[in-house]
């Protein structure tokens, strides 16, 4: 079986441009997003603060749960619908924010509002996390150091195994990964939570795969054919690679769906930053870092001249 | 190739796979006779507490009230060697991590520096100044003794806790040092997440403390006229059973006769028709005498027993009580009694603590995490391991082989270095099924291209295994690096998440590549196919 016949040439780089526009165009939606939402929807993780995730054997109305907890005073409490089980439970996340003063406090005094309104065995708690600020604030630090520092080496390493100029490429098709996943997520309005950074990362690991490949296969080409226009290799060599490259692309996108679509709401947000990167990333290896090294090529031949 | 060379490997892999199976028949069938245990490795891959359930915390040791405390004791100390000296101290009191010290005269100025030098080498003179010829001087802790008295704090609150666990019964806790200030406690399978947290939080200070005996107490507690000198205001207990919680206000000598450090053991009592549940404390030789000497000079005075600056009972003293026998009576119910029996016991924690950062998961989530992963794994292997077989047909095969060696390998070194499986982990595990295709995709798009060339099944697979060798090898290389930044940088979960990976990545280049090798080189070998299906 062959989903892309060999032989296929499409002219990618004609078409260079145009991806440019669109890249730019989801970038900056993704950004649009971040400045309308005024910043990053921060989960505890990073944000600090208390959530509860609690299961009722009935279904309450949330205004109800608003009702209760509002008398506590904790502020800006946000109670999320997390879906229905089975037999008429629901589930629903329950966050206070960051108040340092009865932090510790929190959880007991939400439980006992709750058994008072619904009766001590109407709900159970499935998770509690808390996180003080000073924890809050270390993580996010070593989130984004993580995230800078993956793609500064990624693009390191390709540098050191190819050039300079598929190194810059990588890096900034990673970059570009990232910023649109992000958006995404902001777009869609999930949470950055640990899990969510965990997913940034492995896409990088994703989407610099399809760029080794892709290199790999331009130096390969350009050795044996050394006369030929860095346009013309670079278009054969995408075209070579589509098949392994869709392939790819398509099990892992097939796993990532299965985890979304299957592995219960608590890795939704991970499955969908997953899911959202390795797409871009694939198309990034294609019509981000390939065109960056045809670009700082013409760059430097025209120095030359 | 030679066949002597590839009969090497055909061992290496059976091998290696007998002993995969052998690492993961303790994980997959928990409830082994005991005849098969003593032949098996006792290693076993663990469940993170987002699977299994349980409670991670993260304790702040406040270790600047450890040094504040330790230069209380100091201060103490300080006045009464001075007087000892004769050395004319007019005041000395301590602010925030500094004692201040004012002498009468000019005269002490020269005894008193002596004197610090002599007998308190862990303190330093930060500052000296003279007002009207009264030198005032500012000591502090020096700064290898307030590292060792943080050291000590941390290392003595570690201890503490872990005495604590320890008496309250929980499987496999870790509980270890985490930075300069922090504790961290994992919990797996804790039923009562709260009582656990109550019972590692509290300071546990006991101390025994007489009643005022000022005319005019009660003006005092209510705060209408000033505190007599030397002593203070404490709470009892909360009054339950009244609705709103109303404590009752003990004027008490802010002098502490005695400490908890003097218990030997703590036992609860059960509850008798007269009183409810009650902790019985057996004193150590120091605290008898103490105890002793303490109820005969105050016989028919009431005294304190204060926890953690809460007045639990002041019962009368009604005479010398002898024996080294105490006990502290409360509104408690067993449960509680049996705690602060356990806190009693294990000591008071040299420091507050605080929670830093705390996740608990029930266990039915743990459980649903599981079969939802599993689900999850079940069917995007699946899917994966149809469409490798309808695409590349006897190629798929083996691609298929070696994603199941694969999985395999991977749980079988998880078990083997008794790594946390974490929720992530499993979405790692998944993930590594979808990504470890690609090193067959790129061998086999490979061989397609030089059969397409014209070249024959042998040189193509050749060819193949040895063009695509580079990219696989960088391509794997490069997400293991990510993997091992993410380990760096995650905690709990996501470093389950990011152990997988790395795993996943060896065992995939090692099962994809070498492997399903392997199987073509002894089919070439054994001439048993001409031509290649991929």
């Amino acid at each position: 079986m062959e989903l892309i016949k060999p032989g296929t040439k499409i002219d990618f780089i004609r078409l260079a441009p145009w991806a440019i526009g669109l890249s730019w165009t989801l970038i900056l939606i993704g950004l649009m997003s971040f400045v309308l939402r005024g910043g990053p929807n921060y989960g505890i993780d990073f944000a600090g603060g208390t959530m509860m995730h609690v299961r009722f054997a009935q279904k309450p109305p949330i205004g109800d749960i608003r009702h209760v907890l509002e008398p506590l005073g904790f502020g800006d409490v946000t109670i999320q619908d997390f879906g229905s089980g089975t037999a008429g439970s629901a589930e629903f996340l329950i966050r206070l924010p960051l108040k340092e003063a009865q932090m510790e406090t929190a959880n007991k005094q939400v439980i006992s509002a709750l058994q008072q309104k619904f009766g001590e065995n109407s709900f159970e708690m499935l998770r509690i996390e808390m996180v003080g600020p000073r924890v809050g604030a270390e993580l996010r630090t070593r989130a984004i150091l993580a995230v800078l520092f993956s793609t500064v080496m990624m693009g390191a390493y390709i540098w050191f195994r190819f050039d300079v100029r598929f190194g810059i490429g990588a890096a900034v098709a990673l970059l570009h990964d990232v910023l649109i996943t992000a958006g995404a997520l902001s777009i869609v309005n999930y949470e950055f939570d640990l899990t969510v950074v965990a997913a940034l990362l492995t896409i990088v690991g994703f989407s610099v795969n399809d760029t080794v490949i892709i290199s790999d296969r331009i130096r390969e080409n350009m050795r044996k054919r050394p006369r030929d226009a860095l346009a013309a290799i670079i278009n054969s060599s995408i075209n070579e690679t589509l098949s392994r490259t869709v392939l790819t692309t398509g099990t892992a996108i097939l796993v990532i769906l299965s985890l979304f679509f299957l592995g219960g709401n608590v890795i939704h947000g991970f499955a969908f930053a997953l899911l959202v990167g390795f797409s871009v990333g694939t198309y990034s290896s294609i019509y981000v870092s390939s065109p960056i090294v045809l670009y700082l090529q013409r760059g430097t031949a025209r120095r030359q001249r | 190739m030679k066949s002597s060379n590839l009969l090497y490997r055909v061992l290496l892999v059976v091998g290696l796979t007998v002993m995969a199976v052998v690492c993961l028949i303790p994980t997959l069938v928990p409830n082994l006779p005991d005849t098969w245990k003593g032949l098996l490795p006792d290693r076993r891959v663990h469940l993170g507490l987002d699977l299994q359930g349980g409670t991670h915390l993260v304790l702040t040791v406040d270790v600047a009230k450890a040094i504040e405390s330790a230069l209380e004791r100091n201060l103490d100390d300080v006045k009464r060697e001075a007087t000892e000296a004769k050395v004319g101290v007019e005041h000395a009191e301590r602010r925030g991590n500094r004692l201040v010290v004012g002498l009468t005269s000019a005269d002490s100025r020269t005894p008193f520096t002596d004197l610090i030098k002599e007998r308190f080498p862990n303190l330093a003179i930060e500052t000296s100044s003279t007002v009207d010829s009264r030198p005032t001087f500012e000591l502090a802790f020096t700064k290898r003794e307030e590292q060792h008295l943080r050291d000590f704090a941390l290392e003595q609150s570690l201890e503490t806790i872990r005495n604590r666990i320890d008496q309250f019964g929980v499987t496999e806790p870790t509980i270890q040092r985490q930075g300069t200030q922090d504790i961290l406690v994992q919990l797996p399978g804790i039923q009562d997440p709260q009582r656990a947290k109550d019972l590692i939080g509290r300071t546990a200070q006991l101390e025994f403390k007489l009643l005022s005996t000022v005319p005019d107490a009660d003006n005092s507690v209510a705060g209408t006229q000033p505190l007599p000198a030397g002593t203070q205001v404490l709470s009892g207990e909360p009054e339950t059973g009244t609705g709103r919680a109303r404590r009752v206000q003990y004027l008490v000598e802010s002098k502490t006769l005695m400490t908890g450090d003097t218990i030997s053991d703590a036992t609860v009592r059960p509850a008798t028709q007269m009183e409810g549940p009650y902790v019985a404390l057996e004193l150590n030789a120091r605290g008898a005498k103490l105890f002793e000497e303490l109820t005969s000079r105050s016989v028919g005075r009431r005294l304190a027993i204060v926890l953690d600056n809460t007045v639990y009972s002041a019962p009368v003293i009604r005479e010398r009580i002898g024996g080294g026998r105490a006990s502290i009576t409360g509104n408690f119910d067993i449960k509680e009694a049996r705690d602060l029996a356990i806190v009693l016991r294990a000591g008071a924690l040299p420091a507050p603590v605080s929670i830093a950062e705390e996740r608990t998961v029930g266990p039915s989530l743990g459980k649903d995490s599981i079969r939802q992963g599993i689900t999850s794994f079940l069917v995007g292997g699946g899917l994966v391991i149809v469409f490798m077989l309808f695409y590349y047909k006897f190629a798929g095969v083996l691609a298929d082989m070696a994603l199941i060696l694969n999985v395999v390998f991977l749980v079988a070194v998880l078990a083997a270095f008794q790594a946390t499986l974490t929720l992530p982990g499993l979405a790692g595990i998944v993930l590594t099924l979808g990504m470890a295709v690609d090193a067959n995709v790129l061998i086999n798009e490979r061989i397609r291209e030089e059969l397409r060339l014209g070249k024959t099944a042998r040189a193509a697979i050749e060819n193949g295994y040895e063009r695509a060798l580079p990219a696989i090898l960088d391509s794997n290389i490069t997400t293991f690096l990510s993997g091992l930044i993410l380990f760096q940088f995650g905690s709990g979960p996501v470093k389950g998440f990011a152990v997988t990976l790395c795993i996943g990545i060896v065992t995939t280049v090692f099962t994809a590549v070498f492997c399903t090798r392997v199987v073509y080189d002894y089919l070439l070998s054994s001439r048993q196919i001409r031509t290649v299906s991929v």
